[in-house]
Parts: structure tokens; sequence; C-alpha cells
């Protein structure tokens, strides 16, 4: 049996929707890395990312276009996320508490427009696999690559890009003042409000095209609580990751593969109870956030609302 | 006479935050081509029209309750507890499985002992993210989170396993236990199914109020949550009094899983989610300890409220078409509308020591002249 498990069509196997599988987590924790550079920890990505999927999987099962249904779900998500940054921002609300309360209303939200809208076990054509010419013909490579849907693609695109915008350019030392000394970038002429507000709206939008990978990519359903907390799992790669896109990536990649591997051990019937096997990718975050609490330092003013002291 | 007045008002904050969330339900309700008033009408009828409705609202209060002391003082220690829904799941596990192993014994003895195995299992699951917090500073928001997760397989597991119901074993392998013995159903109160647990909720709600004012390990929390640094200055051990804030706040979410167990569910059944058995108790215990104002004797008319709102839900549902699901989002809305509406309450706390600090300067001046 564990030859079985050795063969390379299974690692291919893993490998490969270890991959596939990292996207929405990679999405949701991208966004959340760019609003916690700037100090504002949203706790609500979970529920964006279902308002996301429903978005996403309504505006498909309706014109059956994918793309209208994509701009949709990043409207929505973006539309969260601008809610979440005049809480946290303009309302200097507590973000660990009305984070939770986002997550209600995504939760609650999608569910309700899901049974009055569609109601239904319906499943729709999601973004197909593209094979990327040659590329996709090298073996073994080829198969764990170059075999995915775009929103894959898309997402491994967005972590250099994040990462140059955060590290190499006047609004990305902007971001990161900001989150660090709020106090000192308001005296340098940085608008503390604006750059946040527009980091948590993008992060917001982030999670909506992480709910819609779900929805209309990789599983091509919706139902009530589609992320079963996937969300809350893309924020603890943020901290696991350190708050830099390329670990965070890093991060996402292990969690997946875990969880690919867990499905394969399953599917092979290896003796090990799948409740167990779930429970690995959790075990593993936790002990992961215990080694990297050591190491990491977080944003100084993450989770801290400014006011300009009068 | 004037403090009374400022503090009634400040208590007053949440109600007009849920008013504001309700005024939203309204027009969501318009928006899906429901009459509100019919709507709300529903709602209030499903959760007061009858003494059965007013059972099942305090039926549903009570879990509600138990989780939202454990989350008063968590959050005044200034530590987030957001693993409810798993310490609800391992406390009913604890509970149910001394219930299960001895199914003759008297029920005297093996409700309090399940209680309070619950109560300590609770605090276990709870202490794990309080002790790798000042351990290791792993944020507890993140670690209580896992150990949601964690839980709900767990139950998967046993009830899949060592504790499912040995009639299922040859049938559909359905995952659900035995029922517990009828011996340790806890008293019902009255001919409906409210049962003895509302009135220890609400005996605890006095207790922890007690704990958290008047006793030094209690005043140590508070003021760890006001200012971790004076604290720490002042000598006290900050980091102690976080794990044990954790720990006594999962021990209450532990404690009202086993409560839910013997004396509303008596069996375990799991769909593979934790909304499955807690119904999602373990995040409207925030809701409800958010909006008594962090105030254990405040967290009893909240739980009341949605504990009422949960049960009126259903009969919304029937009367309008539209969904239950409403009431999960509307609670999230009276989350953000609450800790939003908290600057203002603060702002007038200010204001109002500014003043305090003026008059007793003037009145020092007149002294000194």
């Amino acid at each position: 049996m564990l030859q079985e498990f050795f063969s390379t069509t299974v690692l291919i196997g893993i490998l490969a929707s270890g991959i596939r599988l990292a996207t929405p987590y990679l999405y949701a924790a991208i966004g959340e890395t760019i609003g916690q550079r700037s100090g504002v920890l949203n706790l609500g990505v979970d529920g964006i990312m279902l308002m996301g999927a429903f978005s996403a999987f309504y505006v498909v099962f309706r014109t059956e276009n994918l793309f209208l249904g994509l701009i949709v779900a990043m409207i929505v998500g973006g539309l969260m996320g601008l809610a979440m940054a005049f809480i946290s921002v303009t309302m200097h609300a507590e973000q660990g508490i009305s984070g939770i309360g986002v997550y209600l209303f995504g939760l609650g939200m999608s569910d309700l427009l899901f049974q009055k809208l569609v109601n239904n076990v319906e499943t729709v054509q999601g973004f197909p696999e593209i094979h990327i010419r040659y590329l996709s013909d090298i073996p073994y490579i080829g198969e764990i690559f170059f075999q995915h849907n775009i929103l894959v693609y898309l997402a491994y695109l967005l972590v250099p890009i994040v990462g140059f915008i955060l590290n190499k350019t006047t609004f990305g030392l902007k971001i990161r003042a900001v989150g660090e000394n709020p106090q000192a970038a308001d005296t340098l002429g940085v608008n503390v409000a604006l750059v946040r507000y527009i980091t948590v709206t993008v992060g917001g939008v982030f999670s909506g095209i992480a709910g819609a990978s779900l929805s209309i990519a990789l599983l091509n359903v919706f139902q009530q609580n589609l992320t079963t907390g996937l969300g809350f799992i893309a924020i603890a790669l943020v901290y696991f990751g350190g708050w830099r896109p390329l670990y965070v990536m890093a991060g996402s990649l292990i969690f997946s593969f875990v969880n690919a591997l867990q499905v394969w051990v399953q599917v092979l019937g290896i003796p090990i109870p799948s409740d167990i096997a779930v429970m690995m990718p959790y075990l593993l975050t936790i002990i992961v956030l215990v080694l990297s609490a050591q190491r990491a330092r977080q944003p100084s003013a993450l989770s801290k609302p400014y006011m300009r002291s009068g | 006479m004037r403090n009374y007045v400022n503090s009634l008002i400040d208590g007053l904050f949440p109600l007009f935050a849920t008013l504001a969330a309700l005024a939203v339900g309204a027009v969501m309700l318009l928006l899906l081509g429901a009459n509100p008033l019919v709507g709300f009408g529903a709602l209030l009828q499903g959760a007061f029209g009858s003494p059965n409705a007013w059972a099942d609202t305090a039926v549903k209060a009570t879990p509600l309750l138990l989780v939202g002391l454990g989350i008063c003082i968590a959050f005044r220690s200034g530590v987030i507890n957001i693993g409810g829904e798993g310490q609800m799941i391992m406390g009913a596990l604890a509970s149910i499985s001394l219930g299960l192993s001895f199914p003759s014994a008297p029920g005297i003895i093996i409700v309090p002992l399940a209680l309070i195995l619950g109560f300590v299992a609770g605090a276990i699951w709870g202490g794990i993210p309080g002790f790798l917090k000042a351990r290791f500073n792993v944020n507890e928001i993140l670690s209580t989170i896992m150990m949601n997760v964690i839980a709900v397989q767990f139950m998967n597991m046993l009830l899949r396993g060592v504790l499912i119901d040995q009639n299922q074993l040859g049938a559909a392998k359905i995952p659900q236990t035995a029922r517990l013995s009828t011996a340790f159903d806890l008293p019902r109160l009255v001919p409906t199914r409210l049962h003895l647990g509302i009135l220890l909720a609400v005996l605890l709600a006095f207790l922890v109020y007690y704990f958290l004012w008047r006793t030094t390990v209690g005043y140590k929390i508070r003021a760890v949550g006001l200012n971790r640094f004076a604290s720490r200055y002042a000598g006290i051990k900050v980091e102690q009094y976080m794990v044990l804030s954790l720990l006594l706040s999962g021990a209450f979410s532990g404690l009202a899983g086993a409560v839910q167990v013997y004396g509303v569910t008596h069996f375990m059944i799991t769909d593979g989610t934790a909304a499955g058995f807690t119904g999602s108790a373990g995040f409207n215990g925030i809701v409800a300890a958010l909006f008594g104002q962090l105030h254990p004797l405040g967290t009893i008319p909240a739980s009341f409220l949605f504990g009422a709102l949960l049960v009126g839900a259903n009969q919304m549902q029937r009367a309008t078409q539209v969904p239950a699901a409403l009431i999960t989002a509307l609670n999230g809305l009276v989350v953000v509308f609450v800790v939003s509406s908290e600057i203002y309450r603060q702002q007038r706390v200010r204001r109002r020591a500014i003043a305090e600090m003026k008059k007793q300067e003037a009145l020092a001046s007149q002294t000194k002249g």
C-alpha cells in the first residue's frame, strides 16, 4: 500500500492539487497581508469570501458569463472591504471583534441570498483548465504546474506583484509606514486614513476573488458556509508568513500540500482515521504559529486605530 | 443621581445599535418582498407568543449566556476568545462520555459530575491557546479558531468511533450516540422544554459578577485588560492572568456544551460541522456579551434578546418566506454597530472625566485661597 502511495501518479496528483488548492488561500492571505501591513486586522475575510463566492456563483448561474461573475465578486468584496475600512478607520472600532461581525454578516447574508435566489444544489461550468502550450507537455512538470485554470495562474502572479508594490514603490513605503508608525507617517504628510481605506478595500477585493475561485473555478457549486472557515486559515497564514508575500505563499502551499496529502491518504485507504487526517493541517498551523511567533515581528500598529491626539 | 443617568445612557448605546440593525433588517425584508411589520410581528410571536415560546427562548438563551459569561472574563482581561464553538464541543463530549459510561448510576451523582467534567474540558481547550499566548506569544484569535476545527474533527471521530450508538453499527452508521439515560435529564422547570440550566446560568452570572468586581483575582484580570503595562509595573503577573481568563472563558463554554447535552439534546449527532451541534452559540455568545457591555449581569437580558431573535426567526421564515439566516446577518450587524458606537460612549466618558477634574481643580484652588 505504501509503495502505491509513493508512485509517481500519486505524487504528481498531490503536487498538482496542492498547487490548485492553495489558490483561495493565496488570494485571501495576500489581500489580508496588504491590510495588515497598513495596521488593520480584518477578521471578516471568511464572510467576505462567502459573499464573493455566492455573488460570482449566482451571476454565472444566471448569465454563464465567468468574467462578469468574477467582476461582481470583486465589487462585492471591495464594498465589504470598504465597510470594514469605515468601521475600523473612521469609527475606530475594535478590529478583532468587528471582524467577527463582518464574518457573521457574510455568513448569514450569503446563506439568505442563496436560499432565496437559488435554493437548490446547482453546479455551474467554471473556469476551464488552460494547458499552456509546450510547457504543459513537459513530463511531470507540465502536469503539476501548467494545467490549471486562469485564477490559479493569476494567484501566483499576484505574489511577486504585491511583494514589489509593498517593498519597492512609494505607495508600499507609505503602507508600511502607516502600519509601523502612523504618528510619524502623519507628520510627514501621509494620509493615514486614506492609505488604510485603500489597503483594506483592496484586501476585500482579493477576498472576493478568493471566494469566486472556490465557487466558479475549483468547486463550481455554492452551499451554506461553503468556505468552512478557510478565510480564518488565510489570516493564520499571514502570521505564518511574517507579513511577507513570498513566505505567505510558501505557507499557503505547505498547508495545501498537507491537505492534498490528507485527501490522497483517504482515497488510498491508508488506515489513518479520516478525521485525524483532516485535523492535520490545522494542528500543523498551530505548531507553525508557535514556531513563527518567536521570530516574526508584526506591524507595530497592527489592530490599533489611529487617532490624532489633540 | 447624575452618575446613574449617565450610566443608564451608556447602557442604552447597544440598544440604539440593535435598533439600527433592525432598521437595516426591515429594509432587507422590504427588498426581499416581505412586509417588515409582518416579519417582525411573526418574530415576536414566535419568541414570546405562548408559554412554550417563552420557554424555547430561555432554552436558546442558556448557552448564549454561559458562553457570554466566559467572553466577559476573557475580553475584560484583553484576550479575545473566538474558540467558544470548539470549547462547547469538548465540554459536551467529555460530559456525554461520562453519562454513557455509567448508564445505571444515580443521576444525582452523574449529572453534577458531568457538568463539572464539561467545565474542565472547556477549560483545557481554552487553556491551551492561553498557554500558547503566554509562553510562545501565539495570537489567541488564530489559535482558538484552529482549536475549533480540531474539536469538530475530534467530535466526528468519537461519534463515528467509540461513542457511536451500538444500534447504528449494523445499520446506517449515522454518527450519533445513544440517548443518555432519562435519569440524567436536567430537571424540567414547568411542563415545557425549559430546564434547570437557565437557573444555573443566571446564578453563575451573579457569581461571575462577584468574581470580577469583588475579588482580588477578578480585579487583577480587569486591571490586565485595562492596561497591561501598568499592571506589569504594579507587579501583576500579566501572562498568568491572561491564561487564567482564557481558561475560565473556555470553561464556561464547555459548561454550555454540557448543559446543552444534558438539558436539551440528550444525545449527540454530527453533520460534520461545529454549528450542527452548537447552533453557532459559540459566536452568538460573543454577540450577547458585547451587547451586555461585557458585564455579566448585562449579558443576562442580552442573551434573552438574542435567544428570542433565534427562536422567532423560524416563525418569521414561515410567515414571510424569508430564510432564518437573516438573523445571523443581523447579529453580525449588531456586533459591528455596537463596537462602532463604542467611540461615542468613550468620548462621553472622557468628557465627563475632564469636567470632573476641572471641578476638583476649582475646589482645590478655592480651599487654597
